[in-house]
């Protein structure tokens, strides 16, 4: 039997984590764990804490109080060896504006013991036709590559991401989504966060959906979408046309009825349409119930 | 991991293939103490005892701009660009990238105070410097000082846009009361009081004594030294508990 202890324990742990900005609660109790190998979300609208919990993780902000462990360090302090082992992408960040793209990299992989092969990252980050720009010549798109290049150049365990698509088109958003799925196939752990309901719900394995500095639900996508309440919505319309929606913990029963009844009368039930509520229902229903 | 010692060589020679590529600003760099000394050594032209105060004076001046601003102005376009934290979140220690922004603005000051060197010997009938240990002593001094004045005054900033008239608030009145363009010896009292407890009069003093040759040697300059050192203790002071790794959130 062979029992890999690093990879038992978890990535990421969080215990009761409070941070206050003078008098302003920001996180308040906030509890969670990443696993090693997981795309792990924070989704939650602007001010909802988020930042301050990340940063906290980051070694950026000092926590109030709470416990947190990342690969197993303190990042209070921020030990040198942690920061050698993480990847960070910040919200916004410059850079050397008259370096390339292909100097940066491999400035920045010295600062790391154990770097990746700089031409392989840039493949990775989709940025060969880029290698030789100027970082100020490259468009928005190409400068978050170029953010999640040089947070991958150091071959980090765990990588920060914090929205790491805003401001993308729609293509744009796809080819950053497929990079950050191959993290998930190179082992990485990967903590998100994101304002974006469909980018949680595409990459995360688990999500948990902060709002006033506290976490609201957590769960893996799916499980949010079916879990507790009505959570099936059932729409269709009558004879007169007119459009009914039902929501129901049981549609197999609702819908016997309905068709049955609607045989019975000899009538058809046009647009009939059973549906899970998505990501997005699950989370404005949490963020309005908190208000 | 590379050593501190070759990471901090790394990170210099990267920051000087920065420097240079910005080509527009590198080539004014070097061009701003030779148009002052152009312009000046034409007006007082024939006048040497002029000339003899011009020298030095833009030496000092050389000096403050290299470090001081340079300083300020690029650790405030770096914070608020946020390269500062981005570099932050990395293993580089922080002292050794702070040490490589040092160690490029110290060899700007190198180049321009050659610049001056040379063109004083060339054109100002200075000779070579008579106390090149003077000379560099102050120049040490100097720039000890004022990079590190320099990086506190960063943090008074608060946008990169305002950082031009905080700078130049700061700059253009300590040299012109410093005389940098004329002895200050003629200059009223109370002037001539704040200029001689700000660094840069005791800094002009003893590059004076290290360029011009009949201002004895390094100890008759020791109160300018003194001064200077106090001013690089408050820069240390106020660096170390200002200094600022992040844009202001507003």
């Amino acid at each position: 039997m062979i029992v890999r202890v690093a990879s038992v324990e978890p990535a990421i742990e969080v215990r009761d984590l409070r941070k206050s900005y003078g008098g302003l609660e920001a996180v308040r109790g906030i509890e969670f764990t990443v696993r090693r190998g997981e795309i792990y979300g924070l989704l939650g609208p602007n001010g909802a804490g988020k930042t301050s919990t990340v940063e906290i993780l980051e070694g950026y902000r000092e926590r109030t109080s709470g416990e947190v462990s990342v690969l197993g360090f303190d990042p209070d302090n921020r030990p040198r060896e942690l920061r050698a082992r993480v990847g960070i992408v910040l919200q916004s960040s410059g850079i050397y504006n008259y370096a390339s793209v292909a100097e940066l990299l491999d400035h920045f992989a010295h600062f790391y013991p154990h770097p990746r092969d700089v031409d392989e990252v840039i493949e990775l980050a989709g940025l060969s036709e880029k290698r030789d720009a100027r970082a100020r010549t490259l468009s928005g798109g190409q400068r978050r590559r170029l953010d999640l290049a040089l947070a991958l150049v150091g071959d980090p365990e765990l990588i920060f991401l914090d929205e790491p698509t805003t401001g993308f088109d729609p293509a744009a958003r796809r080819g950053a989504w497929s990079t950050i799925r191959s993290l998930r196939e190179l082992g990485k752990t990967v903590l998100l966060t994101t304002h974006y309901l469909d980018e949680a719900q595409e990459l995360a394995d688990r999500v948990a959906i902060i709002k006033d500095g506290r976490i609201l639900a957590e769960g893996s996508p799916s499980e949010l979408g079916v879990g507790g309440g009505s959570r099936y919505r059932v729409a269709y319309a009558n004879g007169d046309g007119d459009a009914t929606v039902v929501e129901t913990d049981d549609p197999t029963r609702l819908l016997h009825e309905l068709t049955g009844a609607a045989l019975a009368r000899g009538e058809q039930l046009r647009s009939l349409s059973v549906t899970r509520p998505t990501l997005e229902d699950i989370y404005l229903e949490l963020t309005a119930d908190a208000q | 991991m590379p050593s501190s010692a070759a990471a901090l060589w790394r990170q210099y020679r990267f920051e000087r293939r920065m420097f240079w590529r910005n080509r527009s600003a590198a080539f004014f760099n070097f061009l701003l103490p030779l148009i002052f000394l152009a312009l000046f050594g034409a007006i007082v032209s024939g006048h040497q005892h002029e000339l003899d105060v011009i020298v030095p004076g833009i030496a000092g001046m050389s000096v403050m701009s290299t470090t001081f601003t340079a300083l300020a102005y690029n650790l405030t376009f770096m914070r608020e660009q946020g390269v500062l934290k981005r570099i932050r979140g990395t293993p580089l220690p922080s002292g050794v990238y702070l040490g490589g922004l040092a160690l490029n603005a110290v060899t700007n000051t190198a180049i321009q105070i050659a610049i001056v060197v040379v063109a004083g010997r060339a054109f100002f009938n200075l000779g070579w410097p008579p106390q090149p240990l003077t000379l560099v002593v102050f120049v040490v001094a100097g720039v000890a000082a004022f990079a590190l004045l320099g990086a506190s005054l960063s943090y008074a900033i608060p946008s990169f846009e305002s950082a031009p008239a905080v700078v130049n608030g700061v700059f253009v009145p300590v040299i012109l009361v410093s005389g940098v363009f004329f002895d200050v010896k003629h200059v009223p009292g109370f002037l001539r009081d704040i200029a001689q407890a700000l660094p840069l009069e005791p800094l002009i003093n003893g590059l004076t004594g290290g360029l011009v040759a009949g201002h004895g040697d390094i100890n008759h300059h020791l109160t300018a030294l003194a001064v200077i050192g106090f001013w690089a203790l408050v820069g240390v002071v106020l660096a170390v508990r200002g200094f600022s790794w992040e844009a202001r959130r507003t």
